[in-house]
């Protein structure tokens, strides 16, 4: 009986971090920025929504995503709406991997997240620029795209963990 | 071909509109509500306005909430840095100290002069400080903003000058009930008329995503008439009446198209919100 109260309580806290981790970044914007490496930043948030819509979206609710994007876009100050759109677009991106893949295989999502984020970056710059007349560096959105290419490896080993324990936590 | 075709489209429609148990909304139609959200976001209706209001004073408490670990981590670092380098700031400090000294003497002499000038032309300089605490200072490589904890209703409006001790810092670019935003000099959409001194040289200074302005728009003669040898002190002009003139705002050392800021937007924690008012005979 004990087993079973213990089992509610770890699965709710559990099953939620995903959810938790998702707004305490777009509202702390981890970026390591305090390290003052010039030109290093990287989106953690698109790493996290790439990683949980594709490999357990149950635990991360489009409904949550949009309204991270929306809390993101005031903390940052970009028009608000754009950062749920782009989010979105991952979990597009992630919803038609899923549908087309069999064999789950790291090197494709690695190379689809490449290609997401390049997308997704590229609208999001264009939609700036363009329609907003924001002056952007466009160098900046490559190279952040470009780390957070290169730290996906290292946060899904953390992730991979982390959904291990969920899935344990949930089949007890 | 066709069959292939027929895959990628069940694929994306699976993708768009198919929903699992626990998801309460289909792809499609948040990716709607969002580019809804962003197109009434571009009008002024008031009613979008209050809703923008209302997101904001939840987002910026929370975020600030949420800052604290890594704002904590952030002060730390400083600290262990400040630490490592105190002999080095000592005698860096020490000389500065005795220039100063000099400089203090014909200071007070150049202020009571100015005061007596003004008041021959009847002209006086009336500003209204606010002290604001920030709340949220992400260097975001999208846009180099602070949030503040004086809104509204502290009497904040928009385009008032943020001044860190003396040093100009920004702009307030968004007003909240409780809380405001400034862009920070070194935004790249932030663009000021300041003038370059000894030499008095109009121009306009421009942020360039870094932690540092850009001259632009002087004119031909700024090239022949700056000595590089000489230490320019960048000041705002006043011009177009949205700054209080002579504030100080950086220095031009090596490069002449640099200007290194007086403040370290990254060091912030109190600011002075300002607005002035020019009283005279016109």
């Amino acid at each position: 009986m004990s087993s079973l109260n213990k089992k509610t309580f770890f699965n709710s806290i559990l099953s939620y971090f995903p959810v938790l981790i998702l707004f305490i970044s777009v509202l702390n914007e981890i970026d390591f920025n305090f390290l003052e490496i010039e030109y290093f930043s990287f989106n953690f948030v698109y790493i996290l929504i790439f990683y949980w819509t594709l490999k357990n979206p149950n635990l991360l609710g489009y409904g949550s995503i949009f309204i991270a994007g929306l809390m993101n876009d005031v903390v940052i100050g970009m028009p608000i709406g754009i950062s749920s759109f782009c989010y979105l677009l991952i979990c597009a991106a992630t919803a038609y991997l899923r549908n087309i893949t069999i064999t789950p295989n790291f090197i494709n999502d690695w190379i689809s997240l490449l290609i997401t984020i390049l997308l997704v970056n590229s609208i999001q710059v264009v939609t700036l620029d363009i329609i907003f007349s924001f002056e952007v560096n466009y160098m900046k959105y490559f190279i952040n795209s470009g780390f957070t290419f290169i730290f996906y490896p290292l946060v899904l080993l953390l992730f991979n963990i982390l959904e291990r324990k969920i899935k344990f936590q949930s089949n007890d | 071909m066709a069959s292939s075709r027929d895959d990628f489209v069940i694929a994306i429609r699976s993708a768009f509109l198919s929903k699992s148990y626990q998801q309460k909304f289909s792809l499609l139609t948040l990716l709607f509500l969002s580019l809804i959200v962003l197109v009434l976001g571009t009008f002024n209706l008031k009613a979008v306005q209050y809703v923008k209001m209302g997101i904001n004073e939840i987002a910026y408490r929370s975020s600030f909430i949420a800052s604290i670990p890594e704002n904590y981590i952030q002060k730390l670092n400083i600290q262990f840095r400040e630490h490592m380098d105190v002999y080095k700031n000592y005698k860096k400090n020490e000389l500065l100290f005795d220039e100063l000294k000099k400089k203090q003497l014909s200071n007070e002499f150049l202020i009571s002069e100015n005061n007596r000038l003004r008041k021959l032309i009847n002209e006086s300089i009336q500003s209204k400080d606010i002290y604001a605490k920030v709340l949220i200072d992400r260097d975001s490589p999208y846009l180099k903003s602070i949030i503040l904890n004086k809104g509204s209703k502290d009497n904040v409006k928009l385009g008032m000058a943020v001044l860190d001790d003396t040093y100009l810092v920004g702009k307030i670019i968004e007003v909240n009930y409780t809380n405001s935003r400034v862009l920070l000099l070194s935004d790249l959409n932030s663009k000021i008329p300041v003038l370059l001194e000894p030499q008095s040289l109009h121009a306009v200074l421009s942020g360039s995503g870094k932690n540092h302005g850009v001259i632009e728009y002087t004119k031909e003669e700024y090239n022949n008439k700056l000595d590089i040898e000489d230490k320019i002190i960048v000041y705002t002009s006043g011009y177009g009446g949205l700054f209080k003139p002579g504030l100080p705002v950086g220095e031009i050392t090596e490069n002449k198209k640099i200007i290194n800021f007086f403040s370290d937007f990254q060091q912030i924690d109190y600011v002075k919100i300002v607005s002035f008012e020019m009283q005279g005979e016109d």
